[in-house]
């Protein structure tokens, strides 16, 4: 077997992997569900029902705000509530919708049958069709980032695509949702696969499977072996694989040149394997995105699981299904320990993105204290993006943006290897980011000059 | 119910630690001092205990009332480790006042006075000797035979292998270099033929030991010990090939300090280059300079001198030259 990896950095956290061999389940209906109207990167969608309105599972609350944006769909049949603003995962206030759930009523043009659709059965879908299909659906990215998929379908003028890259890598510890629908759903994955192959009019697909996970990776080797389009990659283990300029060098070997340029610049599309079954759902059973596999999980939880979950679910309500919060001081992720967000409260709602519900216990939980930097260079020889990181926190902390613009800071991916390495527990990350943060904006405001 | 944490990504951390790095360096070098104590006895012991529990005292008495740090940086073990590797850049024969300064200026001067742990520009053991050896060139540069178990001030010294090799360039006379011990001898520190060199450098095997144990845990890499030792050794060959009054290239290498220097001084983290590429040119610029001050400046032995002129080019190096960029060059 060829293992492949990418060229630069990384590290090789605990997996923790607690739900690895635990089936999904759906989880129960809320009472109440929320829908964040900004589950994805772009503008946010604009509420199309107001209080008092009737909706079905299915029915459209909010539409696209803009060209990058994506409709907000129902997981719920009942009465909407409020329309209000809720602190969600990002810490912050955004407007949302409250929806009172009253029975399970869903829309009739949505295909609930297990039916396996082919594309080969349906010869009329044009690339144009599925790409319409995935917008209208509010398909985005599953995992994490949530970026508009159809977007990412239709590459710039100067730019073209070679190749579709499921990504199926899951290199974050403690989750299994991915691992899981591929175990469960494999054959509507593949059927996405084709869907998104025929969307970017490309002729090769590929499926990047760590090798932590080797009976998805025999799984899909025997479901592709008469297919010589796809190809099945098994990736050694290694943290961040799943950033998705890491899965196109580890993939293909071409390296994604320093911002703006994105994957399809060297040819790729990378989509998450869930967005791949979401996209099936989305054209085949014409059912838009407003449920999704979820890992709920944590070292302290009496029982992690894996969950087929109705958006808008708030995240106490499942971990209450996991046996409920741990005694004492947590933390609450959404997410999982590298990039997971920590959240205030847990009525947070489960979005578009929110591949795991991550509760970390104890000390775990805490920070310790910073010690000074002893210029160890480990920071440097872990960052997959080949940056500085001690220099990017230092110059970001004195506030000298200039030279950390010089020091491409804006390459920094935010995975957070420097500061899980670093021995003297500093926060190094902390630092890039409100530089980089700052550095963006510095840039953008120059770009409007022009 | 507890309270919810909130913070910034990454909420997972790995085992390494300072403590961690720092007493792995240590343990790194117990088979190094342990061979010292075979072969130097009581006065090994006495230096080394000395400069340990000086580095050590001058580091806590220096944070409390002169700097008044309510933290103490005595327990992270960076300052028993410079003790230590002053120890091993000392004779045996050194009398104790002589090491209590330069515990003094090492840490003080060398450490403390740039800001503490991690600010320091140059490395704080070598700035502790290399102000012994100018201020007491007789003291400094006497050195005992080995097998003296029980002698300290009193022991009887003689040549080491590098001044056999000066006088040999000096008087232009190659069979001077007979006298020198084989390869083997010098590998295992077994110099039957005079003085042999300060107490952690004898045995050029246990260090190498030390190195594997440090490339094995990962607390240093391969970059700068390689690029020095195998820079000494290029050039050490051809000069010995143009002219055989220079000595073996086998003999360069494993004399001297140069696998102390190579393996331990050079390595410090705060005083290294921060990316691989910046370490090979420091490795390859120590040795140059090495093989310079030991072949043609006034010293016999040029490791340290060459690791602290690097030590000051280490900012250079790290403003001019950077990790390669991911995406930097666009593969096909």
């Amino acid at each position: 077997m060829n293992i492949r990896t990418f060229s630069i950095g990384g590290i090789h956290p605990e997996e923790n992997k607690l739900s690895h061999d635990i089936a999904t389940v759906a989880a129960p209906l809320p009472k109440q569900a929320i829908f964040p109207l900004s589950q994805h990167i772009g503008a946010p969608a604009k509420a199309i029902v107001k209080k008092g309105d009737k909706v079905k599972v299915g029915t459209m609350i909010a539409e696209a705000g803009g060209f990058v944006s994506a409709p907000v769909y129902s997981s719920v049949s009942g009465t909407v509530f409020k329309i209000d603003s809720v602190i969600d995962a990002t810490g912050y206030r955004k407007p949302v919708i409250i929806i009172n759930v009253e029975g399970d009523e869903w829309e009739e043009t949505i295909d609930r049958s297990d039916k396996l659709e082919t594309l080969a059965a349906h010869p009329e879908l044009t690339p144009e069709e599925i790409v319409e299909r995935i917008k209208i659906a509010g398909v985005t990215g599953m995992g994490g980032a949530g970026f508009p998929t159809f977007i990412k379908l239709c590459p710039p003028p100067t730019a073209k695509a070679e190749c579709v890259i499921i990504n199926a890598v899951e290199c974050e510890p403690y989750i299994t949702a991915d691992f899981r629908l591929m175990m469960e759903h494999s054959d509507e994955i593949l059927v996405g696969l084709d869907l998104l192959m025929k969307a970017a009019k490309v002729e090769k697909g590929y499926i990047g499977i760590e090798t932590n996970k080797p009976e998805a990776i025999e799984l899909f080797e025997r479901k592709t072996a008469g297919d010589s389009r796809i190809e099945i990659v098994p990736l050694k283990q290694r943290y961040p694989q799943g950033g998705e300029k890491q899965l196109v060098d580890a993939v293909t070997g071409r390296q994604v040149p320093a911002p703006p340029a994105i994957p399809v610049n060297v040819g790729a599309i990378v989509q998450n394997v869930g967005t791949a079954y979401a996209v099936y759902e989305a054209v085949m059973k014409h059912k838009p995105l407003f449920e999704r596999y979820t890992t709920v999980t944590g070292k302290k939880l009496a029982k992690p699981g894996n969950f087929l979950v109705r958006m808008g679910t708030p995240m106490k309500e499942l971990i209450d299904l996991c046996g409920g919060m741990p005694e004492g001081d947590n933390k609450l992720l959404a997410g999982g320990p590298m990039m997971g967000k920590a959240l205030m409260n847990t009525e947070v709602p489960v979005c578009k993105g929110t591949n795991s519900v991550t509760v970390i216990s104890g000390d775990e939980a805490k920070r310790k204290p910073a010690q000074p930097c002893i210029r160890c260079a480990k920071c440097v020889s872990v960052c997959p993006m080949g940056l500085e990181p001690f220099l990017l926190a230092t110059l970001s902390a004195k506030k000298m943006f200039e030279r950390a613009e010089q020091e491409e800071i804006v390459s920094c991916i935010e995975c957070g290897s420097c500061q899980f390495t670093c021995p003297s527990h500093r926060p190094i990350l902390d630092n890039v980011r409100y530089g980089k943060s700052t550095v963006m904006g510095i840039i953008r405001a120059r770009n409007a000059k022009k | 119910m507890g309270k919810l944490i909130v913070s910034l990504s990454p909420h997972a951390h790995g085992t390494d630690t300072v403590e961690r790095n720092m007493y792995g360096v240590i343990a790194a070098m117990l088979p190094a001092l342990l061979v010292s104590f075979f072969y130097f006895g009581l006065g090994s012991v006495v230096v080394c205990a000395t400069s340990v529990l000086a580095c050590v005292f001058f580091e806590w008495a220096i944070n409390k009332y002169m700097l008044k740090n309510p933290v103490t940086t005595v327990c992270d073990g960076s300052a028993i480790l410079t003790g230590l590797l002053l120890g091993f850049n000392l004779p045996s024969n050194l009398p104790v006042w002589i090491i209590l300064i330069g515990a003094l200026i090492a840490i003080g001067v060398g450490k403390m006075t740039f800001g503490g742990l991690g600010c320091n520009i140059f490395n704080p053991a070598l700035v502790g000797r290399c102000f012994l050896l100018v201020s007491f060139p007789a003291q400094m540069t006497s050195w005992p035979k080995s097998g003296q178990l029980t002698s300290y001030l009193d022991a009887e010294t003689g040549a080491t292998p590098l001044s056999v090799m000066k006088e040999a360039i000096k008087t232009g006379d190659a069979s001077l270099l007979d006298r020198l011990p084989d390869s083997l001898q010098l590998l295992l520190g077994n110099n039957a033929m005079g003085g042999a060199g300060t107490i952690g450098e004898v045995c050029a095997l246990a260090l190498l030991v030390g190195l594997a144990f440090m490339l094995w845990k990962k607390i240093i890499t391969w970059h700068i010990p390689v690029s020095i030792i195998a820079t000494v050794f290029v050039i050490s060959a051809a000069m010995h090939f143009a002219n055989p009054v220079y000595a073996d290239p086998f003999a360069v290498v494993l004399s001297g300090g140069l696998m102390l220097g190579a393996i331990f001084m050079a390595t410090d983290y705060v005083t290294s280059p921060m990316c691989a590429k910046g370490q090979i040119v420091y490795g390859v610029a120590i040795g140059v300079l090495t093989i310079v001050i030991r072949n043609w400046g006034a010293y016999p032995e040029g490791m340290s001198f060459a690791i602290l002129i690097m030590n000051a080019f280490t900012p250079l190096i790290n403003t001019y030259i950077k990790p390669k960029r991911f995406g930097e060059v666009v593969k096909k």
